[in-house]
């Protein structure tokens, strides 16, 4: 000790321990500089995370908006009677009427060839549509009409701009024979963008023109809906028992271990679940909504579960002693004056569950529910259905052009759905959520 | 029917609350003072007797009517249709004789299927008209039985909340039942496979072609269900997925919880979570749209060969979907170090970043050990990003700008259209799942065992 208060220690300390030391400064600097280096890093991480989900919505929001507009061409449809008994509407040759409808357009188009690669720039849906038209009122056999009928996609992406009307022509989707006729539908000012409705009125397609997701919603409505009914009773009266009445015992210790985990077991497995016992065992329908359901129904309990003895728990126990005390019964005091202060908490959490089940693929692949449904006939519980997400991953799938764009346009659709549930949840929670002081 | 048979009974049941409140009002003549239990215990105690003894048999009804009416059908089957048939032209059979009974008749069936659609038609019939006269036969019971009990003196309350907890300890036990359930059907379909495939071969071999032993004039099967190259596809992927979200993550948790003020943290961190609540089949699609085709023109402006569904796609964009997670995770460790250690590190002079690095991070490295592990087992179990950007073709290699593929995909890629459940093909699927779950199980098990222990050390 004697050694450190020695003058010529003391010297030595100045030299390069003393805190306005020229050493000591730089060490200060290079700490400093340490200091902003993390906290750059971190800002930069925070900017990269944010960037990367701006990146996502924009380029699905860039490639999706598109479909959102559909192209139409405005023909004058003759029902020649010839084509079209009118006691038989629906057997009419209606692809000769609007292929008759078209060419009126291009007299000069009289090579058989030719005619046939003309009527491709209608969609294939055209002659449904005219004759749905015409089925819903006889009376127009004989006349004229004037309708609004989609083109078939290729012209539709040449006309919003997304196929290359330069450039060497085999390589690209038109030759400029196709965009020629185009064009002169377009001068004629035959040629209108309107709104794809057809994107929330129709069913599934294998043209993207005509591909719409009414299907894969009400099949999504009805698998949460499935979701719903056994999930929110099921895990609020499992959270009560554990929470409240659940004696400390080797049985509620292994329930609750178990529900942890089986909220981290991977999705699919739930699928391999479903397919294995409900559809291998009890003999289920494949691609059925209820199956779909009841899958997701497993996967969403665990979460509510976890959530609603989380709000059972802060609810304070003064309300539960203040309704024992006038003498309530245990059953008394849950039914009656916590599960209801509890209610918002457990509808938030239920919500959120809900918005996962919606955005889940996985399950609904192995229990089929990605079948092509191109009818919204056959509607029900044990029908074969799709989901939204599961009809985002076979459009993702298809090698039509068109429906790059039409995927983008439905994950829009179901990020609209999630944030509408999620902006439900929160304006719950902020509008009935209490806090006990 | 069924629709129509729960539809009635619900309404019985609601009648039966009526009549049982009506009951025990009356018993009393009016003076419900005198009642042991409010009338609405009297009521709903009739209603519990009557609606779930016929809900829960109407239910079991239907869980056995179809396997018990195929197996009599397939035993009412004329003697030479059964001989030397394998299970798959059996449930072939079976579904031809379905569909005849549905109404449905496709081409020319043999005249014993005709026959015997038409007798599962009128015994489906019969064991239609039974479930419901024996659920209403039951219902009725329930309702004498409960309304013989009604007395002023009957402990209705009692009764009812004894039938509440039977109802609650039911609804908490199908969590066991879940788990039950998917280690008792992947263990069966797995065991089914290892028959055919030794487990030996399924867990070392090193070629894994699954679509070859779909024919049966090929004898390679035994070659082909080596798993090898998928786990190391799986654990390649996950590796990318990691080495993007772990330094992302933590030092955005690092910031948000050390540097950033309130109100940053407040915007920031919901925006964050964001990344989380969107659905995984979304980053499939970003992967195939956006990432894979960037990096992709990137590798060949540098003059490097990447594939256009490389393990750096999938991984890459595995890890934007994990970023959240492990901030959060990290986020609650970092949070749960006792505020005096801050203080006393700060109070020695040291600097934010010291602190943070020397003192925070050794504090809260089992809280962030525990989240990367979950991470490690979401990332594992991820499906629908690697379905649709990764590849399908099994290839032994652990360069990232190669395509590989993993356990989820392979689980699908063999299910997807195809329910046989006699077939190598299929077994497969739940041999992989079977491995898969019980991966991310003791993943998910030591994760949890750590976080539970550091927060332990820290109350």
């Amino acid at each position: 000790m004697s050694d450190v208060s020695a003058p010529s220690e003391i010297t030595a300390v100045e030299r390069a321990g003393h805190w306005q030391s020229a050493a000591h400064r730089k060490r200060l600097r290079r700490r400093y500089a340490a200091d902003r280096r993390l906290r750059f890093l971190g800002l930069g991480a925070i900017g990269l995370a944010i960037g990367l989900l701006g990146i996502l919505i924009a380029s699905l929001a860039y490639t999706g908006y598109l479909a959102f507009a559909q192209t139409r061409v405005e023909l004058e449809f003759y029902i020649d009677p010839a084509l079209v008994k009118s006691d038989d509407v629906r057997a009419g040759n209606f692809r000769s009427i609007t292929r008759q409808a078209l060419l009126a357009h291009f007299p000069e188009v009289t090579n058989r060839r030719q005619q046939t690669q003309l009527a491709k720039l209608l969609s294939p849906g055209a002659e449904w549509i005219v004759r749905d038209r015409v089925v819903a009122h006889p009376e127009l056999v004989g006349n004229t009409i004037k309708m609004l009928v989609p083109v078939a996609d290729p012209y539709d992406q040449l006309n919003k701009g997304l196929i290359r009307r330069d450039g060497p022509e085999p390589q690209r989707r038109l030759d400029d024979e196709a965009i020629g006729w185009f064009d002169k539908l377009d001068q004629a000012g035959l040629i209108h963008t309107t709104f794809a409705f057809e994107l929330f009125v129709n069913a599934d397609s294998r043209f993207p023109e005509m591909a719409g997701l009414a299907g894969a919603i009400a099949g999504s409505f009805m698998t949460l809906l499935v979701c719903l009914l056994l999930s929110f009773p099921f895990g609020i009266a499992a959270a009560v028992y554990l929470e409240e009445f659940a004696p400390k015992n080797r049985l509620t210790a292994l329930i609750e271990v178990n529900i942890n985990n089986l909220a981290a077991v991977p999705s699919i497995v739930f699928g391999l679940l479903g397919l294995a016992v409900f559809l291998g065992f009890f003999g289920l329908p494949r691609s059925a909504p209820l199956v779909g359901g009841m899958v997701l129904a497993l996967m969403t309990l665990p979460t509510i579960i976890i959530a609603t003895r989380a709000t059972l728990k802060s609810v304070p126990p003064s309300i539960r002693e203040a309704a024992l005390g006038i003498g309530a019964s245990k059953h008394q005091v849950i039914l009656h004056h916590v599960l209801p202060l509890a209610m918002p908490g457990i509808m938030t959490a239920t919500i959120i569950g809900l918005a996962q089940a919606l955005g889940e693929t996985a399950p609904l692949l192995l229990i089929g529910m990605n079948a092509f449904i191109p009818s919204l006939d056959s509607v029900g519980l044990l029908e074969p259905a799709t989901a939204l997400p599961t009809q985002i991953y076979s459009w993702a799938d298809s090698p039509e052009r068109g429906f790059v764009t039409r995927t983008s346009a439905a994950i829009l659709v179901l990020l609209g759905f999630l944030v509408v549930m999620n902006a439900a949840a929160i304006y719950l929670r902020q509008k009935f959520e209490r806090t006990w002081s | 029917m069924l629709t129509y048979a729960f539809a009635t009974l619900l309404a019985l049941t609601l009648i039966s609350y009526l009549i049982g409140r009506r009951r025990a009002v009356m018993a009393v003549d009016g003076r419900t003072y005198r009642l042991h239990s409010r009338p609405a215990y009297h009521a709903s105690f009739v209603a519990a007797w009557v609606g779930i003894p016929a809900s829960l048999f109407l239910l079991l009804w239907i869980a056995i009517q179809g396997p018990v009416l195929d197996r009599l059908i397939i035993g009412t089957l004329p003697e030479g249709v059964l001989a030397n048939k394998s299970t798959g032209e059996l449930s072939l059979i079976l579904s031809q004789i379905k569909s005849v009974a549905d109404g449905t008749i496709f081409g020319n069936p043999d005249p014993f299927v005709l026959e015997a659609g038409e007798r599962l038609r009128n015994w489906r019939g019969i064991a239609q008209l039974s479930m419901f006269a024996s659920a209403a036969v039951l219902a009725m019971l329930g309702l004498v039985v409960a309304q013989w009990r009604i007395s002023p003196e009957f402990r209705a309350r009692q009764a009812v909340e004894r039938i509440l907890d039977a109802l609650m300890i039911a609804c908490a036990v199908v969590a066991i039942l879940t788990t039950l359930g998917i280690v008792v059907s992947l263990l069966l379909e797995a065991l089914r496979f290892f028959q055919r495939v030794s487990l030996f071969e399924f867990l070392f071999g090193l070629n894994w072609e699954p679509q070859i032993a779909m024919r049966p004039d090929q004898a390679s099967a035994g070659g082909a269900f080596g798993a090898i190259p998928v786990f190391v596809g799986t654990f390649l992927i996950a590796l990318i997925a990691m080495a993007v979200a772990i330094p992302i993550g933590l030092l955005s948790a690092i910031y948000l919880t050390e540097y950033a003020s309130s109100r940053f943290r407040a915007v920031i961190k919901p925006l964050l979570e964001v990344l989380a609540g969107i659905p995984t089949v979304v980053y499939g699609f970003f992967a195939v749209l956006v990432v894979a085709p960037a990096l992709r023109s990137f590798g060949e402006a540098i003059g490097l060969p990447i594939a256009p569904n490389s393990a750096l796609a999938a991984g890459g964009v595995m890890g934007i979907m994990i970023i959240p997670f492990i901030s959060s995770l990290s986020d609650d460790a970092i949070n749960a170090v006792p505020r005096s250690m801050r203080d006393g590190s700060l109070a020695l002079g040291a600097t934010k970043s010291e602190t943070i690095v020397r003192v925070l991070l050794p504090a809260a490295l089992p809280g962030i050990m525990g989240g990367i592990l979950l991470a490690v087992s979401r990332a594992i179990g991820e499906t629908m990003i690697v379905v649709m950007a990764a590849g399908i073709i099994a290839s032994l290699t652990l360069n990232p700008f190669q395509p590989v593929t993993t356990v989820t995909v392979q689980i699908v890629t063999l299910l997807i259209g195809d329910t046989e459940f006699d077939n190598p093909k299929t077994l497969a699927a739940f041999a992989l799942g079977l491995v898969l779950f019980l991966s991310t199980l003791v993943l998910n098990i030591i994760a949890m065992r750590i976080v539970q222990r550091y927060r332990e050390q820290y109350e």
